[in-house]
């Protein structure tokens, strides 16, 4: 049987409050290895201000063939995004 | 390069669905683990991605080989800065090997057999403290022609691993040429061992590239499929060509003779490595392929005990926990 | 015929001595606070040259590509420490000594590391079980210099002691893993804890300089570090299920500058550039 430590997936919030991002893998044989090796692997140039590891058996993801279903409608909406709107140049910024 | 003379695997898919996955790679798109992708670029991806791992790893051995020699508190923390930053891109590519379906153990085992190769280059040695200076400046450098366009190749994982990679690896070819330059401007004995250094570094460098490929199948393959960017000649060329007026800063002379400016090209000439020394070494028979083997032998045989133990203990913590929830309901 | 020591150390060859440049003497009288001040400085970096040189031995050679990393950290750490704590010695000898000049240009006599530290590194489970004893010890003497009444002891304690909380937390978990891990690593702990535990009775031995730097309130006297030691590392060795060695026996004389074997071997290669080419700039 195989001993290997399991892989864990990393995020890691940098330094100005930003959302937690996936940065990468590793491998460890429970969370609180996992975190510590999170540390010393992927913080080694003050990267981050906070970690999370989670399982990466644990991670549900989209299957690629629903990619279309998923996410073209969003690309639809583009009244969702600051650009669609014109904001005349006398107002300034906003 | 890190991965030297990759071999493309064919591949017996259905015809549609390999020009519906060449159209998205010509298209820009990344491919991901989960997509569909023709059996033979995952396999030319794990020997690739997994040979650029192993020559991270073995590549700690050489540069290792000084840190208990580096001749100031600072140099040694530069170095073992350097050398622990080869541990962490190993790490990095492992993981994006293993998005393919293969285990970081597995692909150990596989080097460990000799069944997987890493890059030529790790079996030369570290003779002077010069060398230090040599294998950032040079071999690094040489490494950062290829991993820089590999920034763009069009797996995700291995994209995204490079970026990292790339970021972290200016700073190993600019601490090479720090200590070279200190060395070259130092005394009589420092710019000799200087020299030295560049003259057994040099063609093992120029033969990280490995050999023309400009009509290899495997290589016409593998730039298709964008996990290949440039020929090995043009690589090698841009090295050369970045390389000779770095050393001229240093007033240290490039070993090769043959070595002019041509005008026409707007480059340089400069003579072919011996390719019969660069396949022996390929081989097992460079200078150090026995040393580098046993010495990864050794680290992973004695360090079972630790990484089962460890696992045993995750196992029986998250037991008595177990035991404990239940107990409690 | 041999020549009587009077006849080597003629008061020619002293007035020499007296007169090359930064090394080679001894400036600070013994006694002198300053010494006082020198030699407290030098336990403690070179404890920290020495350690982090050890652990540094294992870069590319561990069990596993995180540990491997970590360990790095780890000596990274020591080695920054080795830099202030030299730096500061050097500083206060006042002779044109750095922290360079001490790590690489003293002979193993001039070295003040406790015996421990110097010990090779065995197999991996010596290696962390060696960590943890020193962590152990190192977590509360940097907080107890932190209270330091010299500014500049007090402030590189602070920096240091926030890695060594790591360390300490690293190395005692470790310990608890792989004592109650599988029978193999359980044993390979326990010979650990075994051979190195004669090693751990000169941390908290102290002699004159020790009490008059503790008098001053420069630094803690070493007996006043024993409880807290026992405390925790009973504590953890209970949890790694691991049996406390019963013999008190100390081998000492480090930190007077008494070395093992080990040491000159640890200092040949570490010291073998700046010896051959004396002057150099690296």
């Amino acid at each position: 049987m195989s001993n290997e430590w399991p892989l864990w997936e990393v995020f890691i919030r940098g330094q100005h409050g930003l959302n937690h991002r996936h940065v990468g893998s590793l491998h460890a044989p429970d969370a609180e290895l996992a975190m510590r090796h999170a540390r010393d692997v992927y913080t080694r140039r003050n990267e981050g201000v906070s970690i999370w590891v989670v399982p990466s058996s644990e991670i549900t993801a989209s299957a690629p063939s629903d990619k279309g279903p998923l996410f073209e409608p969003s690309n639809a909406k583009v009244y969702r995004h600051p650009t669609f709107y014109d904001i005349p140049d006398e107002v300034g910024h906003m | 390069m890190y991965a030297q003379m990759v071999k493309s695997e064919a591949t017996n898919d259905d015809p549609e669905k390999l020009a519906a996955f060449q159209a998205r790679i010509d298209a820009g798109e990344k491919i991901e683990p989960k997509d569909w992708m023709p059996e033979g670029y995952r396999k030319t991806l794990i020997r690739q991605i997994g040979q650029h791992a192993h020559s991270e790893i073995v590549g700690q051995l050489p540069e290792g080989n000084w840190i208990t020699r580096a001749p100031t508190l600072e140099r040694k923390a530069i170095l073992l800065a350097k050398v622990q930053d080869e541990a962490g891109h190993g790490l990095y590519l492992y993981c994006a090997a293993e998005t393919l379906g293969v285990s970081r153990d597995d692909l150990t085992e596989q080097l460990l057999s000799g069944r997987m190769k890493y890059s030529s280059i790790f079996n030369y040695p570290t003779l002077n403290w010069a060398d230090i200076g040599a294998v950032g400046w040079l071999v690094d450098g040489a490494a950062i022609m290829n991993q820089v366009p590999l920034q763009r190749t069009s797996f995700g994982p291995y994209s995204r691993a490079m970026i990292r990679i790339c970021k972290e690896e200016s700073f190993h070819q600019r601490q090479g040429y720090d200590l070279i330059r200190v060395m070259a401007q130092g005394s009589d004995e420092q710019r000799a061992m200087a020299q030295d250094a560049l003259n057994r570094f040099w063609y093992p460098s120029l033969m990280m590239f490995g050999p023309s490929d400009k009509d290899s199948v495997h290589s016409t393959q593998s730039m298709a499929w964008k996990i290949k960017i440039n020929t090995n000649d043009e690589l090698r060329q841009k090295f050369v060509d970045q390389t000779v007026p770095q050393a001229h800063y240093l007033g240290l002379t490039i070993p090769d003779e043959g070595l002019v400016w041509n005008e026409a090209k707007g480059g340089w000439d400069f003579s072919e490595p011996d390719w019969s020394e660069f396949y022996e070494v390929l081989k097992g028979n460079g200078p150090c392929n026995t040393d580098r083997m046993e010495a990864r032998q050794k680290a992973w045989a004695d360090g079972q005990w630790f990484r089962d133990g460890l696992m045993a203990h995750a196992n029986k913590a998250a037991a008595r926990r177990k035991a404990a929830k239940v107990a409690a309901e | 015929m041999a020549p009587a020591m009077s006849d080597i150390m003629t008061p020619d060859a002293a007035e020499l001595a007296k007169d090359a440049p930064g090394e080679g003497r001894a400036p600070l009288a013994e006694g002198t606070a300053e010494h006082d001040l020198f030699i407290g400085l030098a336990r403690l970096g070179d404890n920290t040259l020495i350690l982090g040189h050890r652990v540094s031995e294992w870069c590319g050679h561990s069990p596993v590509l995180e540990e491997d990393i970590a360990l790095a950290n780890m000596a990274l750490d020591l080695i920054g420490q080795t830099q202030l704590w030299l730096g500061l010695a050097g500083e206060v000898e006042g002779a044109g000594r750095d922290a360079d000049a001490l790590a690489f240009r003293r002979d193993a006599w001039d070295f003040r590391n406790i015996l421990l530290v110097e010990r090779p590194n065995g197999d991996f489970g010596q290696t962390l079980m060696r960590q943890f004893l020193f962590d152990a010890w190192h977590a509360p003497m940097l907080t107890a210099l932190e209270g330091s009444s010299d500014d500049r002891i007090a402030d590189i304690a602070r920096k240091a002691g926030k890695e060594v909380a790591y360390h300490i937390e690293r190395s005692a978990d470790l310990v608890i893993r792989l004592g109650d891990g599988t029978e193999e690593s359980r044993a390979r702990m326990q010979t650990a804890l075994d051979t190195l535990w004669p090693y751990v009775g000169e941390m908290f031995i102290g002699d004159v300089t020790d009490a008059r730097l503790a008098s001053a309130g420069i630094m803690p006297a070493p007996e006043s570090l024993r409880s807290a030691w026992d405390a925790s590392v009973d504590q953890v060795l209970a949890e790694a299920t691991l049996t406390r060695p019963e013999s008190t026996f100390a081998h000492k004389g480090g930190r007077q500058g008494r070395h093992t074997e080990h040491m000159g071997h640890l200092l040949a290669p570490m010291q073998w550039l700046q010896r051959a080419y004396p002057g150099a700039r690296w």
